[in-house]
């Protein structure tokens, strides 16, 4: 995961680059929260540009850093989604819940 | 000319889930030869995904076991048998609910089911309290090219065959 923040708009870009499933949505979920505790953001983006594949675990990911962002004051939105990602988003609900961002890939 | 495409294979692997992506790129290999389109390969191993990740995490509970797939290829459909040898589903009607989890401490969605029968065109479950899980799965692929013929590798037997002419 490649991480960016900037300062002055307290934006956090997170950037997924890898497969998510049950197995690496561990290890993204963990860096996540370790950023997010870092830097305190006043909004987290997820940027999935360089996601090639996700499955149900994307959405307990996503679902469970949206509930921690907004414990601590944040927003949460998403990003660069791709067509197989959105599918299952979309197929969850999610996406009434979060909003999705404008971010050039 | 038009003969039935058949096929089959077995893969058989231990419930780590550094396996789910090992599981679903082979299948994905295999089910390549029925030139999906890339939308349909990304459902199919979704669908795959979600089924090894449900043997290893409920099924296995991350105690060790094998998953077993059986792939069959039948003229343009794909049928998957996903099995596990764990702890069984209690009540499938309510395992397949949207939503539904047994784990929402490890962030599950519990929307594995729901995948599953939506990218698919038929899913089965079958399960036995101690004994294991069976899910099958089955998935039409769209043939649009005219292509696909000469797509598919030649046996020997043809070759021979076709060399003879």
């Amino acid at each position: 995961m490649e991480s960016k923040f900037y300062e002055e708009d307290k934006l956090l870009v997170l950037k997924i680059v890898d497969e998510i499933d049950e197995c690496s949505a561990q290890k993204i979920r963990r860096e996540a929260d370790y950023e997010i505790k870092r830097y305190m953001p006043r909004k987290v983006v997820f940027d999935f540009d360089s996601v090639t594949f996700m499955d149900s675990a994307g959405i307990g990911l996503i679902l469970g850093r949206y509930k921690f962002v907004n414990i601590l004051g944040g927003k949460l939105e998403v990003a660069n989604l791709t067509e197989s990602v959105r599918k299952i988003f979309e197929m969850s609900g999610l996406l009434r819940l979060i909003p999705i961002a404008n971010l050039a890939s | 000319m038009s003969e039935k495409f058949e096929n089959e294979m077995k893969l058989e692997f231990l419930s780590k889930s550094s396996n789910e992506a090992f599981a679903r790129i082979a299948v994905a290999a295999f089910a390549s030869q029925l030139d999906p389109s890339i939308e349909e390969l990304a459902d199919i191993k979704t669908a795959v995904s979600e089924a090894v990740t449900n043997s290893i995490i409920h099924g296995y509970e991350n105690k060790t076991g094998m998953v077993k797939i059986i792939g069959k290829l039948i003229d343009n459909k794909i049928i998957l048998e996903i099995s596990d040898s764990g702890k069984g589903i209690e009540n499938i009607d309510v395992a397949k609910e949207p939503l539904y989890t047994t784990k929402p401490n490890l962030e599950r969605s519990g929307m594995g089911f729901t995948i599953m029968e939506s990218f698919m065109d038929k899913v089965e479950v079958e399960s036995i309290l101690d004994i294991g899980t069976k899910v099958t799965m089955e998935k039409k692929i769209k043939k649009e090219d005219l292509l696909k013929e000469e797509s598919k590798c030649t046996s020997q037997d043809e070759l021979i065959h076709a060399t003879n002419e």
